[in-house]
């Protein structure tokens, strides 16, 4: 297939992004300046300063004695490139080989996908508009190699398509320094009076060789297509992935084990360089046969513990069925959170929020379930069924207190179980109760509490609770459900048993 | 043999030192070292006393409530499962003074969370699993045993052996956690491997000048067995937070009761 390249130039890279985020700076002379030596010399300028006189590689105090109320911004180390990974990773919408061209540009291999945009021409609008419309002054050149490409987006005006194959005629106007020679071989050509690639690219080779080194030629070559240049793609980071292949494939549990800790190990290494925990992950298992198997785990508190989500992941390994062998190990963070620093006290390891305990946890909800683990918070109900709240998080606090001027059992039946009850008169508790067959004689009693139906929730008829104590010295809770009415018979019941 | 000169040596100082002490401290003093020289080592206790049980807690080796080991309650009835219940929240109480928390494991959970703050605990430092077997009920209290942050691990559990109890204990003395084992059927009762076995049954409540009403919880607490210690019993109540002992039990009667033991 014909290769086709594009170069995206951003001439005010590092000003372009410190605009957008700080818009009151727009037409505010700008400069950018690093540490050189001892001085803080120029690094970037934006337009307005540009216009003022100031270029880069001038020492910081030199452009403030030219523009007066000039702004000077330290570089962030790094940021060229960080700008251009992020811009270079939207950029894979216009073709998936996208490489970062270090310090302000990105090159593009466009081969076969400037059609999908009706042209080439109207391609080109769409990175330029696009681009522009965030923000960063671009200029964008199409060629069938990179360093055409490079060449013609940085030094030439107007064109920015070059014409299948006529990379030459398209190159020789331009200055030497478009070839993307070395500093001091770029100094020379000025210096021997080469304004442009077409007053010495007839030349003879070895001369060439001889006068400006082996560098040039190459970039010469790689211009006019005569010499290959590789671009390194950027990668979409997958999410927080790693996988093991495997030579031989593994079908033996001490195979697995191996491997699923060598991928936590890599994975959590990188998880915590960012601070990062899994709460979620996954371990896919590719066996020969193409049959995949898979596990899952999750924790209650982000971890980056790679010991502790094996314990996890070793409860699960049972369940892989290895079949002729597994080739290919993948592991997966699904969900990742940010690990809270945690305080830690000098004398009491105290309190249900230790990781010890959240790793605990993570180990039960693994074999059982997460729906097996539950706390219990006060909720602000009389209603006994009502009265508490299971949660599932460690860290949720009770909102209110829990009431201890009311007596309440210790022990709650699920449902309350009918019994037979002898009482005297209405709102007296009874005098013997038969409970499974058993007769309760009632020596002690303290009551009734009457608890009404939270009408808002639910209709019925409302409880009067008797705390009873029978000859044994046990005691019990008992309700009257209703009102007594003495032509029905009331319906009693045994709801708890106290301490 | 250098070991056993040295015991020698011990037990000659306690010798001399007889005429200024009395009879009883020299033999209480004998019978600490040779539990030193058994090879029991005091377990790692919160003090003396402090647990309130009197004459119960002086039935331990030292005279100390053994923190870090696995006692086991004998429960045949609902309402012993209640009294117990109550009794351990009152442990409880002392154990998660730190503010640490504590598991209860158990198949069929009755336990009303509310009920637990007139012991002194807040039920939301209580984390509650609830499984399916008695096989998975075991292998939780040995996971949580094994996490050092817990007061304590409380577990239902129907029957235990003796190899399992011991493997609990195991644990526990190396994390030392405490663990109470509470056991619904009598029946099936074996050696077992814990530190104390426990019976706590609910007795007639008293009330102030014979006012009406039920009063404050009542048990009798009984310890039919303990490692290297005594049976005992005495009834206890609790009120205002913390055990009062005020009764003990004549040991001839409690005795009689070790049906269990």
């Amino acid at each position: 297939m014909h290769r086709r390249y594009v170069s995206i130039w951003f001439p005010f890279l590092l000003t372009d992004w410190y605009e957008r985020k700080q818009p009151a700076s727009k037409r505010m002379p700008l400069v950018f300046v690093i540490s050189d030596h001892g001085r803080l010399m120029v690094s970037a300028a934006n337009e307005a300063a540009r216009k003022a006189g100031v270029d880069m590689g001038m020492a910081a105090t030199d452009a403030k004695a030219l523009v007066p109320g000039l702004l000077v911004v330290d570089e962030p180390a790094g940021q060229n490139e960080k700008l251009l990974r992020g811009i270079g990773e939207w950029c894979i919408r216009f073709s998936p080989v996208v490489a970062i061209d270090l310090p302000d540009g990105l090159l593009i291999d466009a081969s076969g996908c400037a059609h999908l945009w009706a042209g080439e021409d109207k391609y080109l609008s769409e990175i330029t508009y696009k681009l522009n419309a965030f923000g960063y002054t671009n200029r964008v050149a199409i060629a069938d190699t990179a360093g055409c490409a490079w060449a013609i987006a940085r030094f030439s005006e107007g064109q920015r398509i070059v014409v299948p194959g006529e990379q030459l005629k398209a190159l020789l106007p331009l200055p030497p320094a478009s070839l993307r020679p070395e500093k001091a071989v770029a100094e020379k050509f000025y210096k021997l009076g080469f304004y442009h690639i077409s007053s010495f690219i007839h030349f003879p080779r070895p001369m060439l060789r001889r006068r400006f080194g082996e560098h040039l030629l190459l970039r010469i070559a790689q211009a006019l297509g005569q010499a290959e240049e590789y671009l390194l793609p950027l990668k979409l980071q997958k999410a927080w992935e790693e996988r093991l292949p495997c030579l031989e494939p593994i079908s033996t549990r001490v195979g697995i084990e191996i491997a699923a800790s060598t991928l936590l190990e890599k994975l959590c290494s990188r998880l915590a360089a960012q601070g990062l925990g899994i709460r979620q992950a996954v371990l896919r298992c590719y066996r020969v046969d193409g049959e995949q198997q898979q596990v899952e785990v999750g924790t209650g508190l982000p971890s980056d513990q790679p010991g502790h989500l094996f314990k996890l992941l070793e409860l699960k390994i049972g369940q892989i069925a290895p079949g002729l062998g597994i080739e290919l190990f993948l592991l997966e963070a699904r969900k990742v959170e940010k690990i809270k620093p945690g305080q830690h006290a000098f004398w009491s390891d105290s309190g249900l929020n230790t990781s010890a305990i959240s790793e605990l946890l993570d180990r039960l909800a693994g074999k059982f379930g997460a729906d097996h683990i539950h706390r219990f918070l006060p909720q602000e109900h009389y209603w006994p069924e009502r009265s508490f709240e299971r949660v599932d998080d460690l860290r949720a606090q009770p909102t209110s207190g829990w009431r201890e001027d009311i007596t309440r059992p210790v022990w709650l039946l699920g449902r309350p179980e009918p019994i037979e009850v002898m009482a005297p008169i209405p709102d007296y508790p009874p005098i013997l109760f038969i409970y499974k067959g058993r007769r309760h004689q009632v020596k002690k009693a303290d009551g009734p509490e009457r608890i009404e139906r939270e009408w808002w929730m639910d209709e019925g008829e409302h409880r009067d609770y008797f705390v009873v104590e029978d000859e044994d010295g046990k005691r019990y809770w008992l309700f009257r459900s209703g009102y007594y009415d003495g032509n029905k018979k009331n319906q009693w019941f045994i709801h708890g048993f106290f301490a | 043999m250098p070991k056993n000169l040295a015991k020698t040596n011990n037990f000659s100082i306690t010798f001399v030192s007889m005429n200024r002490v009395s009879k009883s401290e020299v033999i209480a003093k004998l019978q600490r070292d040779i539990l030193c020289w058994e090879g029991f080592k005091p377990a790692k206790a919160i003090g003396a006393g402090l647990i309130g049980l009197g004459p119960v807690e002086a039935a331990f080796p030292n005279q100390i409530f053994p923190v870090g080991a696995v006692h086991e309650f004998i429960c045949a009835t609902q309402e012993d499962a209640a009294a117990t219940g109550g009794f351990i929240s009152g442990l409880l109480k002392t154990l998660m003074k730190n503010g640490s928390g504590c598991l209860w494991v158990s198949k069929s959970r009755k336990l009303f969370p509310p009920g637990l703050s007139l012991y002194g605990i807040s039920p939301d430092r209580i984390l509650f699993v609830d499984v399916n077997s008695e096989k998975d009920i075991l292998w939780a209290t040995e996971e949580a045993l094994k996490c050092q942050g817990m007061a304590a691990v409380i577990c239902e559990l129907g029957e235990v052996s003796f190899n399992q109890s011991r493997r609990l204990q195991l644990v526990c003395e190396r994390s030392k956690v405490t663990s109470f084992i509470i056991r619904s059927d009598p029946q099936k009762i074996t050696q077992t491997a814990c530190v104390a076995r426990w019976l706590v049954t609910s007795i007639a409540s008293q009330t102030k000048g014979d006012l009406p009403g039920v009063g404050f919880p009542r048990w009798r607490a009984e310890l039919l067995k303990v490692r290297n210690g005594n049976p005992a019993s005495c009834e206890v109540e609790w009120s205002k937070g913390k055990f009062k002992v005020f009764q003990q039990q004549d040991a001839v009667e409690a005795s009689v009761k070790r049906k269990y033991a």
